[in-house]
């Protein structure tokens, strides 16, 4: 597992931060290091324990335990308005007896900044989220897509070094949440600001981020950039966690330095290169479903070549989806996107099938 | 043909007896008021027929001076204790609400509202001994406004509890850690923020304490001491000797006042909601209408 | 704990609950400690009632604690043998009579109150608003002059009886007012919007699909409102009655202004017995018991609202 984030040193660091509410660990042992100017994801399932992760950074939770080091000083034991760190929260939280004016001038002025600087820095942020027609506006006078971007525009008023987004386009609604992932990350690099958000959207995350945390149980078991995470998880919740996988458990047979074999209970996988481990090893092969190739005539390879019958058959417009249940019982899930290959069509339920994949596309995850 | 007309009597009966049963409860609730207002404009002392109009009790109401006297203490009582409450009120929400863990906490919330369910005897019996004792030790208070504004406000620091801490509940708390987040401490997050936003709940509290106070009869008498008597004394002194219309007077006055202030009040708290709703769902439309362009021009 | 470290630990947090917590201690629990003390002491021979209760007799401590205050309440002592019996004291005839105008008034406040709160429920939704401030409306004008009022109407030569002689059904005026009647039409028209609110906030919450799931399945109207309606109602029932009954028990300014010699209550008693008989003792014993009768229904609505918690939290 990696644990610890490969670089040594960040802008943001938290090294071994713990949090216990009586006797549940909601952060356990977390040490991460985010760089100036990333968009940084903790990604996970409710209760994973990412949101008190958030508020910890924020400063309405102290850990248990752990440092909190941004540009190098600890900031752990700070209180909320002591941080240059601001937060858009999920529900937005914009005060309901101010406009919108005023609760994006709300930071500036706690900060006693004078009148003409405030008045300039609101009409820049309202122009940066384009809702100057709105300043005189109460909150509930906007939809949910303008009072997201009220509650950022307050976020980023006073230029915090970084800016926390809890679940950023949760409240909203699917169409509008597609056009708005490119918007905020289009407004955030304009401003160049260093990012840390909470999602349970997978999709979001990818979209969004540079880097990825994947937490669970409140500690994090992999960090990377989201192709890294998709591509090479390095355990089986990632894997499993992070879009459709197939997941083989087998054994280790051959190991060779630029190729190797493991015996699974319905044939042998043979992989492009070494795992550099001991024969008989348990070992799980994990395949994604569009990498998979399927068809109802016997391909020209002559290994990872399986076969099966179609049970169930998932139309989704730009891909299709097929369950194929193998000799034992034992099913795997195949995707195809539709119109490159038509002669993919003429699958139908009950039909026998042939699958396979290249030697190169199976993650080998080690237990 | 006479059984199928009362047939169809007991069918009209049965399909409009909602409605029935509405309009005979409201006659009961409504029918003494429009008494007092009716018989306030009555030319003789007569209960039973209205002889002809007058405005005489209204000038004999004017004319009384234990009545007028009565009136503004029973204001000045009212206002104090509508404003104590509304404070005590507040903090004791703020306790009940936010803070779930202290020693004393289920003691607090059992004496917070034990005043809601002790008889009004019972509350100015004991503020009464109490009041003896500190006066027998002290030589203070004298029984009077201040010992009535105590009374009153023990009762309406429980109304004002209740009022207050609904509000407190269904309020959004993040809307407090946001301001804590932009930089304020937390006495500037209850001015700025808490305060604002529980506004309307301790207008209502001081409303509703403010006619606790300006109605009570039984705690003032328990705590009223020589010459000093409120409007709601005199007129419980006056009433059970007998008819008198003066009273009747001061009620329609009461009345006409309050209902006004009540029905303004409430056709502008909906004529607000509504223009919310309305400004709220142009929002959306324009929102709607936004994302279709973009989509258009994409 | 140290009291200087329990101020420096958190001083707004210990000033928000302090300033409560101290009110209510003053003005709620040592009025209410003295009430208790004051009814155990003796005041017959003008002692004085805040004397000590304990006191060193020949180097040993009495405590001097009366229970004949409590005993008077129950026990008659005929003035020619002295002879003390069990008996109908004027106390415990005032006790009951306020019982019987509490359960009589809750049942009253229940049958009227029900189906107008129910008839509220299934109005429109817009009109509710305006139909509940209806309700609450005459909450806001004088408790006092409201029942004033029917006084007025209920006097031998008032609206009601002229009406009804004038339509022929009675000859002579009815004897209305001091009576039960004038009691009870007194109580149930100030308590019954107490009744009313708490049941409309259970049943505007009510799924009326369930009835017409009951009719569905076959039910009856009625059946369906004993058997669906009623039952999932029954926390507005409990707290409505509750909020009819407490302030019944208690109360002082009706029986002074609609009853007569028969209907005097027990808050009325405690009065002549503090301000005209000038009994301290006993006021304050009455007092006391009168909390009982009042903490008898609480105990029981307290346990309903832990059982209604638990099958919540399930």
């Amino acid at each position: 597992m990696n644990q610890h984030d490969s670089h040594p040193s960040g802008f943001l660091l938290t090294e071994n931060l713990v949090k216990r509410f009586d006797d549940v660990v909601a952060v356990d042992d977390v040490s991460i290091s985010i760089q100036k100017g990333e968009i940084f994801a903790l990604l996970g399932s409710s209760g994973c324990g990412k949101s008190t992760l958030l508020r910890i950074l924020a400063g309405f939770e102290k850990p248990t335990a752990g440092r909190v080091l941004l540009n190098g000083l600890d900031i752990a034991s700070f209180p909320p308005y002591e941080r240059p760190i601001n937060m858009m929260f999920q529900s937005y939280a914009l005060f309901p007896h101010l406009n919108i004016w005023d609760n994006v001038a709300f930071g500036l002025k706690r900060e006693g900044m004078p009148p003409a600087q405030i008045k300039t820095r609101v009409e820049e942020m309202l122009e940066l989220v384009q809702l100057t027609a709105y300043a005189k506006r109460k909150p509930h006078q906007l939809s949910g897509g303008q009072q997201q971007r009220v509650a950022l525009a307050r976020s980023l008023a006073k230029k915090p070094q970084l800016l926390l987004l809890d679940e950023p386009l949760g409240a909203l609604d699917k169409k509008l949440r597609q056009r708005t992932q490119f918007e905020l990350v289009h407004i955030i690099e304009s401003v160049g600001v260093t990012v840390v958000m909470v999602t349970h959207d997978q999709e979001e995350a990818m979209t969004m981020a540079s880097r990825i945390a994947v937490m669970s149980h409140g500690r994090v078991l992999q960090v990377g950039t989201p192709q890294e995470i998709y591509e090479c998880p390095t355990n089986r919740f990632v894997a499993d966690f992070i879009g459709n996988i197939n997941l083989f458990d087998g054994q280790l047979s051959v190991d060779e330095h630029d190729r190797s074999e493991i015996t699974i209970d319905q044939g042998v996988v043979h992989i492009d290169h070494g795992i550099g481990g001991s024969i008989g090893m348990p070992l799980t092969i994990a395949v994604r479903p569009e990498k998979i190739y399927i068809s109802k005539t016997r391909p020209n390879v002559n290994v990872n070549l399986f076969s099966g019958k179609v049970r169930e058959i998932g139309y989704f417009g730009s891909y299709s989806s097929f369950i194929v249940e193998m000799q034992d019982g034992r099913t795997v899930v195949v995707t195809e996107p539709n119109g490159s290959r038509l002669e993919n069509i003429d699958i139908t339920w009950d039909d026998r099938v042939f699958f396979w994949w290249d030697e190169a596309d199976p993650v080998v995850l080690t237990h | 043909m006479k059984t199928s007309s009362s047939q169809a009597l007991l069918r009209l009966l049965q399909a409009h007896f909602g409605k029935l049963w509405l309009l005979v409860v409201y006659l009961f609730l409504y029918g003494p008021l429009l008494f007092l207002i009716l018989f306030s404009f009555n030319s003789t002392r007569q209960d039973a027929v209205f002889t002809g109009f007058s405005t005489r009790w209204y000038e004999a109401l004017l004319n009384d001076s234990r009545l007028v006297g009565g009136f503004f203490l029973s204001l000045k009582v009212a206002v104090i204790t509508g404003t104590l409450s509304t404070i005590l009120g507040t903090f004791a929400a703020f306790v009940l609400v936010r803070y779930q863990r202290f020693r004393g906490r289920s003691l607090f919330s059992g004496l917070v509202s034990a005043p809601l369910v002790m008889p009004e005897v019972i509350i100015g019996l004991s503020l009464l001994l109490l009041m003896v004792a500190v006066q027998h030790a002290i030589g203070w208070p004298e029984r009077g406004a201040t010992t009535i504004v105590l009374g009153h406000t023990l009762l309406g620091m429980a109304y004002a509890t209740v009022v207050v801490a609904a509000r407190l509940r269904e309020m959004d708390r993040t809307i407090e850690e946001a301001a804590m987040d932009l930089g304020c401490r937390p006495l500037q997050v209850f001015f700025l923020v808490t305060l604002p936003n529980i506004l309307p709940s301790l207008v209502a509290a001081w409303m509703l304490t403010f006619t606790l106070s300006f109605d009570d009869v039984v705690i003032s008498e328990f705590l009223s001491g020589p010459g000093v008597t409120t409007l709601p004394q005199v007129i419980f002194g006056y009433a059970r000797r007998g008819v008198n219309p003066s009273i009747y007077a001061a009620a329609t006055i009461l009345i006409l006042t309050v209902s006004t202030g009540i029905i303004a009040y409430s056709i502008l708290t909906m004529r607000a909601q509504r223009r919310r709703e309305r400004d709220a769902q142009a929002a959306v439309l324009a929102e709607i209408r936004s994302v279709e362009e973009n989509v258009g021009t994409a | 704990m140290n009291i200087q470290r329990w101020l420096h630990v958190h001083p707004g947090r210990r000033f928000v609950i302090g300033v409560p917590f101290v009110w209510l201690l003053i003005f709620f629990v040592v009025p209410f400690l003295i009430l208790l003390r004051i009814s155990v002491t003796d005041m017959g021979n003008g002692v004085n009632p805040f004397a000590p209760l304990m006191q060193a007799v020949d180097g040993s401590l009495h405590i001097m604690l009366k229970y004949q205050n409590y005993l008077s309440i129950f026990e008659e002592v005929d003035k020619g043998s002295g002879a003390k019996a069990w008996g109908q004291t004027i106390y415990l005839e005032a006790y009951l009579t306020s019982l019987k105008y509490a359960c009589l008034t809750t049942i009253l406040c229940l049958v009227i109150g029900y189906p107008f709160a129910y008839f509220i429920a299934r109005a429109k939704k817009s009109v509710q608003p305006a139909l509940l401030m209806l309700v609450m409306l005459p909450f806001w004008t004088s408790f006092l002059l409201r029942v004033y009022a029917w006084k007025g109407i209920l006097a031998d030569q008032g609206v009601v009886n002229n009406v009804l002689v004038w339509a022929g059904f009675i000859q002579e005026p009815l004897q209305l007012l001091y009576s039960d009647v004038s009691m009870l039409v007194g109580m149930t028209y100030v308590y019954c919007p107490f009744m009313i609110l708490p049941l409309y906030a259970t049943l505007v919450k009510l799924d009326f699909r369930l009835l017409e799931a009951a009719y569905d399945l076959g039910a009856s109207p009625w059946k369906a409102f004993w058997l669906i309606t009623v039952p999932l109602s029954k926390a507005g029932i409990i707290a409505g009655s509750m909020l009819v009954f407490i302030p019944c028990v208690g109360e002082f300014v009706i029986p002074s202004l609609l009853g007569g010699a028969e209907n005097i209550m027990i808050g009325r008693v405690v009065w002549d017995e503090m301000f005209s008989s000038n009994n301290w003792p006993r006021a304050s014993a009455l007092a006391v018991v009168m909390i009982l009768f009042i903490l008898v229904p609480m105990a029981v609505y307290n346990h309903y609202g832990a059982e209604r918690e638990a099958a919540g939290k399930e």
